[in-house]
């Protein structure tokens, strides 16, 4: 018995190491959201706000010049617009769409640019469908898969459809909702590594419903 | 316990832990969609143990900027700063990293004191607070870079990092594949020994066509050691150049700074506090040393329990042992290269 318990205690040692590495958020961001349609109905794409952190921007900001000292105007920080844009796209832009349950594409950001106001940045930026898309029903997901950022919808107006259908119904489901009835991840799926979606649990639920 | 039987049964664990560890290091390498995208997967909620670690690390991280930006009225909240930094330290550690498995994985592959695995996690704790420092001091104080150019910065430390542990870890696999294999030779059907007699009989005819073995399976075949006699010994393993070899791994595991570090410096600076900043992410190693090396003592613990344990089955243990150094030499090369191709989740960069 005592061999079985050493060599079970050497196990765990090494899948405690073995785990696989996650990540708690170092980037805030508070957003907002528009589910855009076109005059037929179809949805063209998503509008994004995103606000960063306080140390998030101070990061983001530095060795920016600026006219004014602690002024930033829009047209300085168009480069870093532009690295923000194209940095997210190796995430997919942390925005997952499915329509009817079929994965639907965004295109490259259009229409994007930096605000800072009261000591914080908001990214603004347009996500277009790669094709406009009239499902029956439209699920997002606006989440980091790893974690490295947290995405809280604005407690005001978090998501907002913009020339909905009028039959069409929005729903939203922040994710400490305790409404999904989800698996715990406990320390045995930890510790086996059944993780890999780990972000997924800090996922914003959107859902359109439209008959 | 007859003494086949009880080699038995310790194959039969060894060939589970084999799997259990194999499993783990499968799972780490498909941690990450390298595509990034979301995983059709049942999506569980932070719980336990584990959920509440993330918990408090992520309060104390956020409490940060708070406290930093207190301490520039009010001098005494840089105590509470370093209070928060060393917590957080703590905390950041005891969530799965990479550099307390690789650190882990090399202690457990090498012939390593619980004391040398404490140096080991101080020192590497250490040369990363310094690379933080010195990156932000250089890059962000001496020459006003964008964030742009510091996230290029750090992504080229994290492949030199990456590609460090790999070449670590292929070394450590040359070597402890060469003991594993000689530990092998040397006990060809072990399972088969079903009593001592047999066992006796077996290793003798064996060996008898082996010439270089021949004199030593003769005297010895009773309590005869493979691993001491056939692998190399652990006087051999922490004699000189052992050193080097734990300097290769402070290294390998200290090069890349933390992400959250960086973010704490810069914003520091930004406040005209940097010193308060560099105090915190020295406090921060010194907690994150902590962690590590407590980790550490228990991987180094766990095998001199194996191998005590494993010692009583006449010749067997020994093939154990090689078994797990090779199997951790290979889980640190099996790491560096799942983190240098994006297979391996590590934290990310501040890119964005």
């Amino acid at each position: 018995m005592h061999r079985l318990l050493g060599l079970f205690l050497l196990a765990a040692g090494i899948a405690l190491g073995a785990a696989p590495a996650e990540a708690h958020p170092h980037v805030w961001i508070v957003a907002k959201s528009e589910v855009m349609y076109a005059p037929d109905g179809s949805i063209t794409g998503m509008r994004h706000a995103w606000t960063f952190d306080e140390m998030f921007t101070t990061y983001a900001l530095q060795g920016i010049a600026t006219k004014t000292k602690g002024v930033y105007t829009r047209e300085e920080l168009a480069p870093l617009a532009q690295t923000n844009v194209e940095s997210l796209k190796e995430f997919n832009f942390f925005t997952f769409a499915k329509a009817d349950g079929k994965k639907a594409k965004f295109e490259e950001p259009v229409d994007y640019f930096l605000e800072h106001k009261d000591g914080a940045l908001t990214l603004h930026f347009v996500l277009p469908l790669k094709a406009p898309v009239t499902p029956k029903q439209l699920a997002l997901e606006v989440f980091d898969p790893s974690y490295f950022i947290d995405f809280k919808f604005d407690d005001k107006d978090p998501i907002k459809l913009v020339g909905a259908p009028a039959a069409c119904q929005m729903r939203f489901q922040r994710p400490n909702d305790d409404t999904a009835n989800t698996q715990r991840l406990n320390e045995q799926n930890f510790m086996n590594g059944d993780n890999s979606n780990y972000g997924a649990m800090f996922a914003n639920k959107i859902t359109v419903n439209c008959p | 316990m007859p003494a086949g039987l009880a080699r038995g049964i310790t194959f039969t664990i060894a060939a589970l832990l084999a799997v259990i560890v194999l499993d783990a290091a499968v799972h780490v390498l498909m941690a990450q969609n390298p595509f990034g995208g979301p995983r059709p997967a049942a999506e569980p909620q932070v719980g336990g143990i584990i959920g509440w670690i993330l918990a408090k690390q992520s309060e104390f991280y956020r409490e940060m900027s708070t406290t930093i930006r207190a301490a520039k009225s009010d001098g005494s909240a840089v105590w509470t700063l370093l209070a928060i930094s060393f917590a957080y330290g703590i905390f950041h550690a005891a969530g799965p990293g990479h550099g307390k498995a690789v650190i882990s994985s090399y202690l457990v592959a090498n012939e390593e004191t619980a004391r040398r695995g404490i140096v080991l996690s101080f020192a590497s704790a250490m040369l990363q607070a310094l690379v933080a420092v010195a990156l932000v001091a250089v890059l962000a104080w001496l020459l006003s870079s964008t964030a742009k150019t510091m996230c290029s910065a750090e992504k080229a430390i994290e492949i030199v990092s990456y590609a460090l542990i790999a070449a670590f870890g292929a070394r450590l696999v040359w070597t402890k594949g060469g003991g594993f294999m000689r530990a092998l030779q040397a006990k060809p059907e072990p399972a088969m020994a079903a009593a001592h007699h047999h066992s006796h009989g077996h290793d003798h005819g064996h060996h008898g066509h082996d010439h270089h073995h021949h004199d030593h399976a003769h005297g010895h075949v009773h309590d005869e050691h493979c691993g001491h006699s056939h692998g190399p010994t652990p006087d051999q393993l922490a004699g000189p150049g052992g050193w080097q070899r734990g300097l290769g791994a402070i290294f390998a595991v200290g090069l890349r700074p933390c992400s959250g570090a960086i973010l704490v410096l810069v914003f520091a600076l930004a406040q005209g506090l940097f010193w308060a900043g560099i105090a915190a992410t020295f406090v921060m190693g010194l907690g994150t040393a902590i962690t590590v090396a407590t980790i550490a003592v228990v991987a180094v613990s766990a095998k001199g329990l194996a191998r005590r344990l494993s010692a009583g089955s006449e010749g067997g243990g020994a093939l154990i042992m090689r078994g797990i150094e090779f199997g951790a030499a290979g889980l640190v090369l099996l790491f560096g290269l799942g983190l240098l191709f994006g297979y391996l989740a590590a934290e990310r960069a501040t890119c964005l």
